[in-house]
C-alpha cells in the first residue's frame, strides 16, 4: 500500500527539474536531457494514476511505454540536429544559435 | 508508513538528489551519469507500482540506449566544464519558475488527492499489457512504428554529410553560412 501524493510529488519534483534545466542551461544536450526528465516525471504520472484507478486496460502503462517511444524519436533527431548544428557553427550553445530569430 | 512507503521515500529521495544535481552540475558527463540515477529511481518506482514491464522497458531504452546516444554527442561535441559556460544568464529568473511550479503542483496534488488515496498496485503481467495494446491500442502502436521510422530516416538524414553541396560549393540552410566558416 502507497499514498498517491508521494508518487505526485515525486513526479512534481522531476518536472520542476526538468523545467529549470531547459530554462537554465546553454548546452543543447543538457537541455535535451532535462526534457527528458519532464517525460518521465509524465510517465511516472501515468503509471501512478493507472494504478490508482485500477484500469483493466492498462491504459496508464501503455501509454507510458508510447510516450517513451516517442521521447527516443525526439531525442534522436534532437542530437542529429545537435550534431549538424556543431558540425557547422563549432557551438552547441543554444543562445549563440540564432539563424532563425529576425 | 508501509514499507513500501519507506522504500518509495528512499528510492524517490535518491532519484530527486539525481535529477538536481543532473541540472545544476558542472560537468556534463556528471550530468549524464546523474541522469542515469534519476532514469534508474524512476524504474525502480515503477517496480514498486509492479509495473514490471515497463520497468524493464524503462532500464533498456532510457539507461541502456538513450544514455548511450546523450554520451556520444557529448563526446562527438565540445564538453566544457564550469558553469558559466553551460548555464546563461536566466539562472535566478528560472530558479524563480521551477520553484513556482513545483508549490504550484504540490499545492494541487495535495489539495486534489491528499486525503483520500491510498493504492494497492496488482502486479500486472507481460501478457496483459500486450493484449492491451494490441486490443485497444492497435491504431496508435502503428502510428508509433511510423514515428519511429520517420525518426530513423530522418535523423539518418539530417546528420550525415552533405555530399553534394561540398562538391558543388553550394549548399541548403544551414551549410551556406557553415561552409566558410569550415574551410577557415
Amino acid at each position: 500500500m502507497i499514498r498517491l501524493p508521494f508518487l505526485l510529488f515525486f513526479s512534481a519534483v522531476l518536472f520542476s527539474a526538468g523545467i529549470y534545466g531547459v530554462l537554465a542551461r546553454r548546452n543543447a544536450v543538457l537541455v535535451l536531457m532535462s526534457i527528458e526528465l519532464m517525460l518521465n516525471a509524465v510517465n511516472v504520472n501515468l503509471v501512478a494514476f493507472g494504478s490508482f484507478l485500477q484500469d483493466a486496460a492498462l491504459t496508464g502503462q501503455v501509454f507510458a511505454l508510447f510516450v517513451i517511444t516517442v521521447a527516443a524519436a525526439e531525442v534522436g533527431i534532437g542530437l542529429a540536429i545537435v550534431i549538424l548544428i556543431y558540425r557547422n557553427r563549432e557551438t552547441i550553445n543554444v543562445d549563440e544559435v540564432n539563424l532563425l530569430r529576425w | 508508513m508501509s514499507s513500501q512507503e519507506i522504500a518509495f521515500v528512499i528510492i524517490a529521495g535518491a532519484g530527486s538528489l539525481g535529477a538536481i544535481r543532473l541540472v545544476t552540475s558542472k560537468n556534463v558527463v556528471h550530468a549524464a551519469l546523474y541522469l542515469v540515477v534519476a532514469l534508474a529511481s524512476v524504474a525502480a518506482v515503477y517496480l514498486i507500482l509492479a509495473a514490471e514491464f515497463l520497468a524493464w522497458v524503462q532500464v533498456l531504452i532510457y539507461v541502456g540506449a538513450i544514455v548511450v546516444l546523450l554520451l556520444f554527442s557529448l563526446m562527438l561535441t565540445k564538453a566544457p566544464i564550469g558553469r558559466e559556460t553551460l548555464d546563461n544568464q536566466q539562472r535566478g529568473m528560472a530558479l524563480l519558475v521551477a520553484v513556482g511550479i513545483l508549490g504550484g503542483l504540490v499545492y494541487l496534488f495535495q489539495d486534489a488527492f491528499g486525503a483520500s488515496s491510498e493504492l494497492n498496485p496488482q502486479a500486472t503481467r507481460t501478457v496483459d499489457v500486450g493484449v492491451s495494446i494490441f486490443r485497444d491500442f492497435v491504431l496508435p502502436f502503428e502510428v508509433v512504428s511510423v514515428l519511429l521510422l520517420a525518426a530513423l530516416v530522418g535523423a539518418v538524414v539530417i546528420a550525415r554529410k552533405d555530399e553534394w553541396a561540398e562538391q558543388t560549393g553550394r549548399g541548403a540552410d544551414l551549410g551556406a553560412r557553415g561552409g566558410t566558416e569550415r574551410a577557415g
